[in-house]
């Protein structure tokens, strides 16, 4: 029973973590159709950066704030340079562009920090936080810290007007210029906030997974089972598909060790467990392509 | 009166077709302004040609500035409304946000609220509905909540594309009503495109008849209207 408890807080600590790069990838992809596969790369970059401040001294709290608005910063950056002009571009033109800077990404941080893994601190005390036996101190934090981030964005997008003209440079960009907003810029910031929710997920995680330059690659895919869950166009849906995602694949793990302990048959183990993510993104296509929470858009030809 | 808009020789483009070949008049400030024409004599086009939604050759002159080769948004930041055609709502969004919108850039929190208030004197049905999600509403309210909208941003001049288009007569007959309103108590000047020719010759107080991408005629809306040799040969009724 404990075990299975246990399972289930480290399933939701890693959902945490999905939920981030899930929502990071809806944001881009509701306001410009396309999946940024860069995504996870410019995370793992975020995270070496608040490494880096953190061995030139800066406190933990303070490399991961200065992280996170770096990444907002680089991913304007990013969009109004690279992505801008290419807004008129056939998809594949712009997926090639993404699968560009996915291997930039990731070899200029090899470049840079080498490709050796480094270990990554914890800034939750071991003392105070975490319930016994059932989620460890860092577990619940980035739980804590996700929620908190995803509260933030959430309010950040419901209740201001700069949030609402972002929503609306989404649905419908050229009636949103008809009402004076900028979209271009609403493109923008929707790019420098997934990168900073990016960063985010990263700086999280790295405490578990270590910190390498190929990090992100299998968290890059489980969030983007999870975005499949909820509905890639549905930015709650993603967040709560992440969860799902993170508590289901601890599970079928946790039930396939159960089946070698008593019947001694290994059917599915932790070794697999990217392979559940596989067998989410293909069941959802197939089944029901609209997600758990999305609508199904019908477009008039 | 002085014009408000100034379009002289107009052109317009969709990719490598010519649409509009050389359009030019005037909107009186204050005044209702009416573009009449059959299907694709270019009368949308033109509407979206002054907020620079397609590629656009000519000048247009707002207020006396230049606003050829614009961006639409800082066009329509120096108080031009565009209610395009069809229902021009964010449907995702609910009839309060799709009035917000439009005042998204402004700080003072009091004045958009009067502002909301004003409004819905205009649209007291959209106030009923102001949490409904704007896709729910009825082709009628969408057509009201696109005005609505259009006069959120405080307009000197307001483009309407068809805002008659697919609705019951009755419905019809009072957005036209709203709009005669918002003409005199707003003094907002409005430049109205219509299939409709006799709903809009009686609303408005000067027209110009489109065939084929240019201006085949001018006249006082009243001649146009009384004029038998016009209306059959142009207006079809």
């Amino acid at each position: 029973m404990e075990q299975f408890l246990q399972q289930i807080a480290s399933g939701l600590a890693n959902g945490a973590i999905y939920a981030c790069v899930a929502l990071a990838l809806v944001m881009i992809y509701v306001s410009t159709d396309h999946i940024n596969f860069a995504q996870g790369e410019m995370a793992m970059f975020s995270t070496y950066l608040s490494w880096q401040l953190m061995t030139w001294g800066a406190s933990y709290w303070v490399a991961f704030a200065a992280a996170v608005v770096l990444s907002f910063i680089l991913g304007v950056i990013i969009e109004r340079a690279i992505l801008r002009p290419l807004h008129n571009a056939p998809v594949l033109s712009v997926v090639v562009v993404f699968i560009g800077l996915l291997a930039i990404c990731n070899s200029m941080a090899g470049a840079i920090w080498s490709y050796l893994i480094k270990e990554f601190p914890s800034p939750f005390p071991k003392s105070s936080f975490g319930i016994a036996g059932v989620i460890g101190p860092h577990q619940l934090g980035v739980v804590l810290v996700t929620l908190i981030v995803l509260g933030l964005l959430f309010a950040f997008f419901r209740y201001t007007p700069l949030g609402l003209a972002m929503r609306a440079a989404a649905q419908n960009p050229s009636m949103a210029r008809l009402v004076g907003v900028r979209v271009d810029w609403m493109l923008a910031l929707g790019w420098g906030l997934a990168a900073a929710v990016g960063a985010v997920a990263g700086v999280m995680v790295a405490h578990i997974v270590y910190l390498d330059p190929n990090m992100m690659g299998g968290i890059l895919l489980y969030a983007f089972a999870g975005a499949l869950v909820g509905g890639i166009g549905n930015p709650g849906g993603a967040v709560l598909g992440g969860f799902i995602v993170g508590v289901l694949e601890n599970m079928v793990a946790f039930a396939g060790n159960q089946i070698e302990k008593t019947t001694g048959i290994y059917i599915i183990g932790n070794g697999e467990k990217l392979t559940v993510a596989l067998i989410i993104v293909i069941t959802v296509l197939t089944v029901r392509p609209a997600g758990l929470f999305g609508r199904v858009v019908v477009k008039r030809v | 009166m002085a014009a408000l808009l100034e379009v002289k020789g107009l052109k317009a483009f969709y990719g490598q077709t010519q649409a509009l070949h050389d359009v030019s008049f005037e909107i009186s400030d204050g005044g209702i302004t009416t573009l009449l024409g059959a299907n694709g004599a270019g009368k949308t086009t033109t509407l979206r040609a002054i907020c620079n939604m397609v590629r656009t050759e000519g000048e247009v002159r707002f207020d006396g500035k230049d606003i050829v080769g614009r961006a639409t948004e800082e066009i329509v930041r120096l108080r031009i409304a565009h209610v395009p055609e069809g229902r021009g709502t964010f449907t995702t969004l609910t009839v309060d946000e799709n009035l917000r919108i439009a005042a998204y850039t402004r700080r003072d929190k009091q004045g958009v609220k009067d502002e909301l208030e004003r409004v819905f004197t205009y649209f007291p049905r959209l106030k009923e509905r102001i949490q409904q999600q704007a896709g729910t509403l009825s082709g009628g309210e969408q057509q009201m909540l696109a005005i609505a909208r259009a006069l959120m941003l405080k307009p000197r001049l307001m483009l309407l594309d068809e805002p008659s288009f697919g609705l019951a007569p009755l419905i019809v007959q009072e957005i036209f009503r709203i709009l005669r309103r918002i003409n005199q108590e707003e003094g907002v000047s409005i430049l109205l495109v219509e299939q409709n020719a006799a709903l809009a010759l009686d609303l408005a107080d000067y027209a110009y008849v489109l065939e084929t991408g240019g201006v085949v005629m001018a006249d006082r809306a009243e001649v146009v209207k009384n004029d038998e040799g016009i209306r059959k040969s142009y207006l079809g009724y």
